[in-house]
């Protein structure tokens, strides 16, 4: 650790020695490590920049780019459109001709990090001026390992809520009775909306939605699946097992796990005939972005909407996202860093919401609202929301932002996807009928340690 | 000079005139140079490869960082690991189901094709055709077929009063629901096995019958024993398609389709060397789950020509 404090004050050195050179004029970095980088906001930049993992298919992706090229100057932009292939982006790195700025999702962040494949922002940060205290704590969190940002987040997606009115209200139910806020409630109204035909579901009452979902029900009980500093596994925490006890129990009550997930594999959930246009579930945490699926295909669907909430009645959502990273080798770390500066920057983000805004009113279309992971941007594009917005609707967007500011997440890790593989093969081994919720969390808090384990002794060396 | 051309007339085998031996080499040079591409290429991404994975399983690799010797330590922790006993356990049973069913079905539709008389061309395009699937369509294929409620298969067992199981979520069905699917491809063995029937001497079926035989004795006594060059073929073949089995099965159970839900059930060991290699960056102990792939293939495919060697029939050999 000392040896690690040693060379990040080195490089904080060599940066401001750079951010000096710059300053005199000489402000064109060329080698392929940001603490030989020179940052500055006004250097003028050239070279190329290759982008991988990013593709501007709307307009909020074109209209930053569009921002970001203005501010790069004479540098070429080449996107390479298409999810973030880790295994050509490591390769890449290993052949010493990586990319110079990657797309990835935030909970890879600390696994890149941990192996050296992309480098520590701090030089970035500090010399092209960005501010991370706009940024979403949580968001700040999954980029942020060991102490040192490696990313700069952008976009949030979160869980709402979302119900089926029509069939609430013959229930004599409401969207409180569903929000889990409370648990009994929610087991009661499950049993209350399912129906079956012929030993067939023909309507799922409640989606509890595992196996990805368990993050939120344990959260909401209590339990962190990882601590603060990312290096211990909770999985096997009692409060977590009763959450996934309850969360299982969902289905049991609707004839099994087996039965609830044929029946939603056979709908068309994109489409018109999403469950909750066909009446055929009752509700379900979801995230947020479903609502403009529901409101394209299925505008007259009977939706309520309401933040999914703790035991409490305090809203939460999980947050995940996507963050800009420079990877090591980058031969023009300074263009990347401007680049991911601007994409993220408030006003960039004003400028592609007012484009979506323009786009939505000329096809006649519903702005739901964009959530940047920027605080500063999300205020002023929650307030260029049409408040005349259909009420079912706007209870959407209402939820939406209100879940936005009461987000957790993950702290990096350098085995992000192992302790992922552990925590969900033990649920679906629940869902599967192989194990009970307590046996199968036991297992996977021992395959999730010794994968932290082995990362961070790697780490620590 | 007339000298050594005299020692060398005098060197040539006997029966064999120089100017043959010349022709041949010039043959075999040109020979070994239209193979070149194939061999270059062979040498460069397979054997390389190959060779190079045999390294790695020595070694701890994370793609980025250089590799560091380990020794058996990979091999060690194979041991160790109860995933890599389910993923082999798992693939034997798949093998052991998957094969045979392969192989008899392959048969009886190749009999069927042979016997169809001028239809044969359109059937043999039509068993074929699904063998040009993609075999990630095939995956999800799978799970519209197979869906505990509305799939077609359980509608089918339906109409003769059968309750299907929940063939994508019970661990127990898991397996037999694959290899089901697997006869989604058995269009190549067919035709295999069809070219196979099609030369199988007339003349025999008419001794056969000559001496009272009837459909079953001709195909026990002429028919499999004439094709069993091709039926070992196959074996041999779909053996190692099985042990190496991955597509269909991450693709239903832990590929797109299936972004957090997975089964155990169908853990194939070929799925979890990907794990571990391309999920969680684990190249040295991939490499040794490779080989340890390789040598159980090899010993397989061995006991299985052993075994098979008194039963397989090849025209024209001298035994």
């Amino acid at each position: 650790m000392t040896t690690r404090t040693a060379v990040n004050r080195s490089k904080i050195a060599a940066g401001i020695a750079c951010l000096g050179m710059a300053l005199a004029g000489c402000a064109q970095g060329t080698d392929d490590e940001a603490a030989d980088s020179s940052f500055d906001p006004n250097a003028r930049l050239d070279g190329q920049l290759t982008v991988t993992g990013f593709g501007a298919t709307d307009e909020i992706g074109r209209v930053r780019v569009e921002e970001a090229k203005k501010a790069l100057g004479n540098v070429s932009v080449q996107l390479v459109e298409g999810e973030l292939d880790i295994q050509q982006f490591l390769s890449s790195i290993a052949a010493g001709d990586p990319p110079e700025i990657v797309y990835a999702d935030r909970n890879q962040i600390g696994t890149f990090a941990s192996r050296g494949a992309i480098l520590p922002l701090s030089d970035c940060i500090e010399g092209e001026e960005i501010d991370t205290g706009l940024f979403r704590e949580s968001a700040l969190d999954q980029v942020t390992f060991d102490e040192e940002i490696y990313g700069i987040p952008e976009f949030n997606v979160v869980q709402i809520t979302q119900a089926n009115a029509n069939l609430l209200e013959e229930a004599g139910l409401s969207v409180e009775d569903v929000n889990g806020s409370d648990w009994q409630a929610v087991a009661a109204a499950n049993q209350e909306l399912a129906r079956t035909e012929g030993g067939d579901l023909t309507v799922i009452g409640y989606d509890s939605k595992l196996p990805e979902f368990l993050p939120l029900w344990a959260k909401a009980n209590g339990a962190d699946m990882l601590s603060a500093d990312g290096r211990t596994a909770q999985l096997d925490d009692p409060a977590l097992i009763e959450a996934l006890e309850f969360a299982v129990g969902i289905y049991d009550d609707q004839g099994g796990f087996s039965k609830v997930k044929a029946f939603r594999d056979s709908t068309d959930f994109f489409g018109e005939g999403n469950q909750f246009a066909t009446g055929t579930l009752g509700a379900m945490p979801m995230e947020q972005w479903y609502v403009n699926v529901l409101n394209d295909v299925s505008p007259d669907a009977p939706m309520a909407f309401d933040t999914f909430r703790t035991p409490e009645g305090e809203p939460l959502a999980f947050a995940s996202g996507s963050a800009w990273a420079i990877p090591k080798g980058s031969k023009n770390p300074e263009a990347a860093c401007r680049f991911a500066k601007t994409m993220t920057m408030t006003e960039s983000w004003v400028k592609a919401a007012e484009a979506r805004v323009r786009d939505r009113g000329n096809d006649g279309g519903l702005f739901t609202g964009v959530l940047t992971g920027n605080t500063e941007a999300d205020e002023q594009i929650r307030g260029m929301i049409d408040p005349t917005t259909e009420e079912k609707w706007n209870a959407g967007i209402e939820a939406t932002y209100e879940a936005n500011d009461h987000t957790f997440s993950f702290p990096a890790n350098p085995a992000g996807e192992e302790f992922e593989a552990a925590w969900q093969d033990g649920v679906n081994r629940v869902l599967n009928g192989q194990q009970d919720p307590e046996e199968a969390m036991q297992q996977a808090q021992q395959e999730a340690q010794e994968a932290l384990d082995q990362a961070w002794a790697e780490w620590d060396k | 000079m007339a000298v050594a051309a005299d020692t060398s007339v005098t060197d040539s085998p006997p029966g064999r005139p120089p100017r043959r031996s010349s022709a041949r080499s010039r043959e075999t040079r040109a020979a070994l140079l239209f193979i070149s591409p194939w061999l270059i290429g062979f040498a460069v991404f397979t054997a390389y490869p190959v060779i190079y994975t045999g390294y790695l399983s020595l070694t701890d690799y994370d793609v980025i960082n250089d590799p560091s010797f380990v020794g058996m330590e990979n091999f060690r922790a194979l041991l160790e690991d109860p995933k890599v006993a389910l993923a082999l356990q798992n693939t034997f049973i798949f093998a052991v189901l998957s094969v045979p069913t392969q192989l008899i079905v392959s048969f009886f539709l190749a009999v069927l094709l042979n016997r169809a008389g001028r239809a044969s061309g359109f059937f043999r395009t039509a068993f074929f055709l699904p063998k040009m699937t993609p075999p990630v369509a095939i995956g999800i294929l799978l799970l519209l077929l197979f869906n505990g409620q509305n799939g077609l298969i359980n509608e089918a067992l339906g109409w003769f009063g059968i309750d299907g199981p929940d063939w994508t979520t019970d661990p127990v069905w898991v397996k037999p629901g694959l290899v089901m699917m697997s006869l989604w491809t058995i269009g190549a063995s067919v035709v295999i096995l069809l070219a196979a029937l099609r030369n199988v001497p007339q003349e025999l079926y008419d001794a056969a019958r000559v001496d009272g035989a009837g459909w079953w004795r001709q195909t026990t006594h002429v028919t499999i024993p004439m094709i069993s060059g091709a039926l070992f073929f196959i074996l041999i073949v779909d053996t190692i398609a099985a042990f190496q089995s991955f597509t269909e099965a991450y693709t239903a159970f832990f590929g797109s389709g299936n972004t957090t839900y997975s089964n155990d059930a169908a853990l194939f060991y070929a799925i979890y060397l990907f794990q571990q290699a391309f999920e969680f960056l684990h190249m040295g102990y991939a490499s040794a789950m490779a080989w340890i792939l390789f040598a159980i293939v090899l010993v397989v495919t061995l006991i299985q020509v052993r075994v098979t060697k008194r039963f397989v029939y090849y025209e024209g050999e001298q035994r």
